[in-house]
């Protein structure tokens, strides 16, 4: 009888996989024994006696767990989105700037990618949080009539506050994917053929009409499976929000744990926040570029 | 009258001193057509294309329609010779996004400002000059070569020009397409259209042409009337090109 060398090789990769998951759940099982803890998320409703300084909603340290975790994912949201389209707008810019024809915003785009996309992350929310908004000390604040407030708390404008954590985190992130972005948009840009933009200038359209009107419908389809996985990075790089101390759910379920000791259960509850997170953020790039595909009869 | 197009001197050198363009001059008047040919890479396509500023050029001047520019380009200037200049490209470049009708409509609406229903109306009835009011509705990679190139001649009529450029429009057609394509550009010439023509269709530049301008390494070498250029040819160089044309 001749061996399939192929289910061979299934078959090894099956025992090594449920292996290594046995030994996981063994591991994990003595470990709970050992803490006395057991399974359960009954813990979830008793009060959390922790505060926390950001929280869209009201909160106080006598709220549950489960509140408190509430309000963790409504932060992290909160700069997801905020990051997310100033990064894609900040992108847009920057990756045009480094297509156009202009020299000098060239260099400084391509500098600025550079820079950006050469530095970690953990550096850049430092930066961000140290050199932008914690230097600036009481006494040394900007401050226009009363309506734009920028000192060590942060920015206050028109009475909504933003606090020195959550600008850090949200330009921190924007800034880093953006720069991103840029070379996402870039790379449509250039998939896009020179005799369109020809056309259109010989038509006598101008350079920003050409590019909205023909060149980006075009780039489209190149530029959004891209986009998307910038986006899948923005969400989860946002947990860097510890380093920072911003609220976050990574940060608060990191305190939880700290405090109950829960710990197979909060990475439960990460998991599957990042995992719905990402598949919304997955999901809704999946049908924009279908409509941009479906707008294109073409091809 | 003016002429359409003054060409004076124009030069364009490319690095390593590789001129595209070598003391370039010329002059279309109004209602004539002038063919220009030559060897691929002798700088035809880089002449047709300053016309309308998608090349810049270093020294010279030219006046198109009364606008005079320069080698240094103003932004403005071209942007108002380009309203008044159509151009059809060898490679068609019809927008692939859009329909037949909005490819046409497309200019008028966005830099003439006209209403979408009366550049419609007009979009129409240049597609049925063109004989494919048909295909409309359809998208570009729906039509034939020839179609899609009587598109794009549709299209560059729209701006209603002054001046139209044809850089090769039957170079990259199937030799069953070319006539459609040709006999367009023939019935535009009889309306006293004013015409550049980049092109190696000897037939067709002698039916349309009022005057043959043969170029080699970025030189005019000769200007003459069809009659002269195609059977008694100045130059020796301009024979020589027209008998290796001849031979293929």
């Amino acid at each position: 009888m001749k061996i399939n060398k192929k289910s061979v090789l299934q078959l090894g990769v099956c025992i090594i996989f449920f292996g290594g998951l046995g030994i996981l759940i063994n591991n994990l099982t003595i470990n709970l024994i050992r803490t006395g803890l057991g399974f359960n998320f009954t813990w979830l409703f008793k009060p959390a006696s922790f505060a926390l300084a950001e929280h869209p909603l009201p909160y106080t340290s006598s709220d549950s767990y489960a509140w408190a975790i509430f309000i963790g994912w409504l932060n992290s949201l909160k700069v997801i989105v905020s990051s997310l389209i100033l990064a894609t707008f900040l992108g847009t810019l920057i990756g045009l700037a480094r297509t156009g024809k202009n020299f000098l915003l060239g260099i400084i785009s391509a500098g600025y990618i550079t820079v950006v996309r050469q530095t970690p992350l953990l550096l850049q929310l430092m930066f961000w949080y140290f050199v932008g908004f914690l230097s600036l000390n009481d006494n040394m604040f900007i401050q226009i009539k009363n309506i734009f407030n920028i000192s060590n708390e942060g920015i206050e404008f028109s009475g909504l506050t933003f606090s020195s954590e959550f600008l850090a985190l949200f330009l921190g992130l924007s800034v880093f994917t953006s720069a991103y972005i840029a070379e996402v948009i870039r790379g449509g840009i250039l998939s896009v053929s020179g005799g369109q933009w020809e056309a259109f200038r010989s038509l006598g359209l101008s350079e920003r009409e050409g590019i909205t009107r023909i060149i980006i419908p075009q780039a489209l389809p190149a530029i959004i499976p891209g986009l998307t996985s910038q986006y899948l990075n923005l969400a989860k790089n946002s947990t860097l929000a510890i380093a920072v101390g911003y609220s976050d759910i990574y940060a608060i379920n990191d305190t939880i744990i700290n405090q109950t000791g829960r710990a197979i259960e909060c990475f439960i509850i990460l998991l599957i926040s990042f995992l719905l997170l990402n598949l919304v953020i997955t999901n809704t790039m999946e049908i924009m570029n279908k409509l941009t595909l479906k707008s294109k009869k073409y091809g | 009258m003016e002429p359409i197009v003054v060409a004076k001197n124009l030069t364009k050198s490319y690095t390593k001193g590789l001129r595209a363009l070598d003391n370039v001059s010329l002059t279309v008047d109004q209602g004539k057509v002038l063919v220009v040919m030559g060897p691929s890479g002798s700088g035809k396509s880089t002449l047709i294309r300053t016309f309308n500023g998608l090349e810049t050029f270093d020294k010279g001047e030219l006046n198109i329609l009364g606008i005079k520019v320069d080698s240094t380009h103003d932004e403005r200037k071209v942007q108002r010779i380009r309203r008044k200049v159509g151009m059809v490209f060898q490679q068609f470049n019809l927008f692939p996004h859009l329909s037949i009708l909005e490819n046409i409509t497309l200019a008028p609406i966005h830099v003439q400002k006209r209403r979408q229903t009366e550049a419609e109306e007009y979009g129409m009835y240049l597609l049925s000059q063109m004989g494919i009011d048909s295909h409309a509705k359809k998208y570009p990679n729906q039509l034939s070569g020839g179609e899609q190139q009587r598109v794009a001649i549709a299209r560059a009529l729209a701006l209603r020009p002054e001046l139209l450029l044809f850089d090769e429009p039957t170079s990259a057609l199937d030799p069953e397409r070319i006539n459609e394509v040709l006999d367009a550009i023939r019935r535009l010439a009889e309306q006293g259209m004013t015409m550049v023509v980049v092109t190696h269709e000897i037939g067709f530049a002698k039916d349309v042409s009022d005057q043959v301008l043969f170029m080699d390494s970025g030189k005019v070498i000769e200007t003459s009337p069809p009659n002269i250029f195609f059977s008694n040819a100045r130059h020796e160089r301009s024979r020589k090109f027209l008998n290796q044309l001849d031979n293929q």
